[in-house]
């Protein structure tokens, strides 16, 4: 059963989506923000002035909504944001579990409705749309890929994507590059196979799959000590990933591996899990990887953004990658090849590793894994950084990441040579959220803001050519920084914490901020 | 242990050092339906008889048969929809003979199974073991030493009973941090409260419970009941947090320091 609200056919009439413009997906976002990123780069980094260091004080909310679930778990229930809008022609496109809304950027007003009736899987959040002309794509918890008619939020087709019942679920918003619609999937629960797929924008049929574990025989499988532990070996490919034009690269953080705690039975670095893998577009081969954590036993996927910076290293201008890992260290790397420049903790308080090995990976201390007994870890499951977007603002040279500095007991809990599930507990006993510049060049921390509370989210990042870094603090509070010192300008309090990325785009005129925090949408703009 | 006082003038130190909640925390695991426990444990009977000889007796697979916890079949079943029919024919070419069984035993297998794949799917389940491999007297010398323990707690006082109250895994994540723990849980309870004296530019200080702070604004209970907010920005702050020395031994503690102080604060009964 899926069904479109009625109110939609009556609004959208009146304000009818209009075909997003391809090229729009190769600029930096100004008047539209077209894809989960803004662009390709994951930069997060809007060229737009209007608001800015001399003005934002003066920032003014001009609408906000509130928005309820239509369909599936808890249907008619609250819903939590954590989707980045896409802004196309005037018109917010977002989802939540099950449910996804167009909405007037002018106004808040919900144009239609889409509703999903679930086949189950765990309902965690979903991060939003790709978008090819009129064409929307989103991923639902029970693993189909849904396209919707952007004019009318009808259901053009679903395509199952993963079998739920095997406990995969899924999250990320499709990224669409030329002809293909990108989709990966989610869930450590049984120890499943990860994979990304392309998928035909037209049809939704499969055009390739890239398997994030290798099959036995192929290039990685002497890091897997058996057939079997391959197959189960986990590497989900659940958060967006950036894009490389000219080199036709598509950059993607994987999952960690499985059994997530228990590791008697996948002995060796498990490719391609907890890496940054470089695959091709259009046939899915991988051009290089580099894995950040090799072995992990911590649950720390390493699927964070992966950053595209063209700039100046050690002198000489490179196309660089950078990446701020879960496991709490900052990663740089010349994104031609793969070849790392620079690893880097970004908080104190890491003990899991011995040190870095030659190719600036983190050396994972075998006295830190999971124990029966329990081991004091930081940090904890979910680490430093998370999904939560970071920004790269090209202006100050700085890359900006929220952070948590953190401690957990992490035990083994099955001791079988074959084990099965997470095969393992953890619980984190203190955290401390943060803010952190860091200095891509170095790694070294440049300013960094240590909330005074915690007990909220943290929230992705945005940055703008008006000297502002745009976030939502542990409270409620969304706010505009001073990204050269993390000087706060401007806050307003909200409902509740800001639990997406913000955007920033401009229309007739004018530029809006919106973000999402909880079930709302707010955008805020400049008096007239 | 340390008592630290935390001062600075409109910027204040952490004070709510909660632990952040796990995506995981807020979802459920367990998505389909939880089997009748009778028709597990038939199941499960029948299973150990008639399928453990292969497939080992809690269905992870043996060197004659495959792991069946994390089977496509098994995961794919419903109440014998898919087992029923491979049970009954086998699958000869790889060693399985055909058993053919009646449809209320073939719904008690898949029920054991799923209970099988719901218990390993089921994390926050799964039992800890062997946590008290520490040494209590070096527990004890490290209470009363390195870790200055002793300079907030007796083990006569405020500890006196403690075994008697907490499970071994409780105190474990406990000791470390008493507000800490996924979401809160238990380890939220009987923290004491972090304090808080707020000097405006203008009228008389006000002390006491320290109930919200974030970069702009402070709350504070006074003795009397009554809350009082202010903007960080005008006022001068001094926050008391009894816990602060739990946070920084986190960065001190060695692995065996926390085993030999668990095993310590176990005798405390």
């Amino acid at each position: 059963m899926k069904r479109v609200f009625p109110a939609a056919f009556v609004l959208a009439g009146a304000l009818a989506a209009q075909p997003l413009d391809p090229a729009k997906l190769l600029q930096p976002p100004t008047d539209s923000w077209p894809t989960y990123n803004g662009d390709y780069t994951g930069r997060r980094y809007s060229p737009l002035k209007q608001i800015n260091q001399s003005n934002v004080n003066t920032l003014n909310l001009a609408w906000t909504r509130r928005f309820t679930a239509g369909g599936g778990r808890g249907g008619g229930g609250p819903v939590s944001i954590k989707a980045t809008p896409l802004e196309v022609n005037g018109i917010l496109y977002f989802a939540t579990p099950d449910n996804a809304w167009a909405v007037d950027a002018h106004s808040g007003r919900e144009l239609w409705h889409y509703t999903w009736e679930t086949k189950g899987g765990i309902h965690i959040g979903n991060r939003g749309f790709g978008m090819y002309g009129d064409w929307l794509y989103f991923e639902t918890p029970d693993c189909y890929l849904i396209s919707l008619d952007a004019r009318t939020g009808k259901m053009r087709w679903n395509h199952q994507i993963a079998d739920v019942k095997q406990e995969y679920f899924c999250t990320p918003a499709p990224l669409v590059i030329k002809n293909h619609i990108l989709i990966g999937v989610g869930g450590d629960s049984l120890d499943l196979p990860g994979y990304l797929e392309s998928r035909d924008p037209e049809t939704g049929e499969v055009q390739w799959r890239w398997n994030s574990t290798p099959r036995p025989g192929e290039p990685g499988s002497e890091t897997w000590p058996s057939k079997v532990s391959m197959q189960h070996g986990g590497g989900m490919t659940w958060l967006s990933g950036t894009y490389d034009p000219q080199l036709n690269l598509y950059y993607l953080g994987t999952g960690n591996p499985n059994p997530v705690h228990a590791a008697q039975s996948r002995t060796g670095d498990n490719l391609y899990t907890c890496s940054i893998v470089a695959l091709n577009p259009d046939t899915g081969k991988i051009a290089w990887y580099y894995q950040v954590s090799p072995h992990d036993t911590h649950d720390w996927d390493n699927v964070e953004t992966p950053i595209l910076i063209d700039g100046q290293f050690n002198g000489q201008p490179r196309k660089l990658l950078a990446q701020a890992a879960r496991n709490g260290y900052f990663v740089l790397l010349d994104r031609t090849d793969g070849q790392n420049l620079l690893t880097a903790p970004f908080v104190e308080t890491l003990n899991w590793a011995k040190g870095l090995d030659a190719k600036g990976r983190p050396v994972s201390n075998p006295a830190k894994e999971p124990k029966t007994d329990g081991v004091l870890v930081s940090p904890n499951s979910s680490g430093v950084a998370n999904w939560f977007a970071p920004t790269f603002n090209p202006d100050t040279g700085l890359f900006y990441t929220h952070a948590t500095e953190s401690y957990a007991v992490y035990w083994l809990t099955d001791t079988e040579q074959t084990p099965e599930g997470y095969g393992g507990r953890d619980q984190s006993v203190w955290s401390q959220n943060l803010l952190q510049a860091i200095d891509y060049k170095t790694g070294k921390i440049v300013w960094s803001h240590r909330y005074p509370n915690q007990g909220g989210g943290r929230s992705g990042l945005l940055s703008t050519a008006g000297g502002l870094l745009f976030g939502g603090d542990p409270t409620s509070n969304v706010f505009a920084m001073d990204p050269a010192n993390g000087k706060i300008l401007w806050h307003a309090g909200l409902q509740s914490s800001v639990s997406n990325g913000p955007i920033t785009f401009e229309m007739d005129g004018r530029q809006y901020l919106v973000v999402g925090a909880g079930d709302s949408l707010y955008a805020f703009t400049l008096p007239r | 242990m340390l008592r630290v006082l935390q001062r600075r003038f409109g910027v204040v130190a952490a004070f709510l050092c909660t632990a952040s909640l796990t995506p995981f925390a807020e979802a459920q695991l367990i998505s389909r339906p939880v089997p009748p426990a009778d028709a597990v444990d038939r199941g499960r009977n029948q299973f150990v008889v008639q399928c453990g000889g292969c497939h080992g007796s809690n269905a992870r697979g043996d060197d004659n048969g495959p792991d069946l916890v994390r089977s496509e079949i098994v995961l794919d079943d419903e109440q014998g929809s898919l087992l029923g029919p491979m049970i009954r024919k086998g699958r000869p070419n790889e060693g399985m003979p055909a058993f053919d069984l009646p449809d209320a035993q073939i719904q008690d297998l898949a029920a054991f199974l799923r209970e099988r794949t719901q218990a390993a799917i089921n994390r926050n389940a799964y039992p800890l073991q062997d946590l008290l491999t520490g040494d209590a007297k070096a527990g004890q010398a490290y209470f009363n030493g390195a870790g200055r323990c002793n300079s907030c707690h007796s083990p006569t006082g405020d500890l006196a009973g403690l075994a008697t109250r907490f499970q071994a895994a409780q105190l474990q994540t406990r000791f470390l941090y008493p507000r800490g723990g996924r979401g809160g849980g238990p380890n939220r309870a009987e923290a004491k409260p972090t304090t808080a004296t707020v000097t405006p530019r203008t009228g008389p200080a006000v002390s006491g419970t320290l109930e919200f702070m974030d970069d702009f604004t402070v709350g504070v209970r006074d003795a009397d009941g009554y809350y009082r907010s202010f903007p960080r920005d005008s006022v001068k702050l001094d926050v008391q947090d009894p816990l602060a020395g739990h946070a920084q031994l986190l960065r001190q503690y060695t692995d065996k320091n926390m085993h030999d102080v668990l095993a310590y604060l176990v005798t405390l009964k």
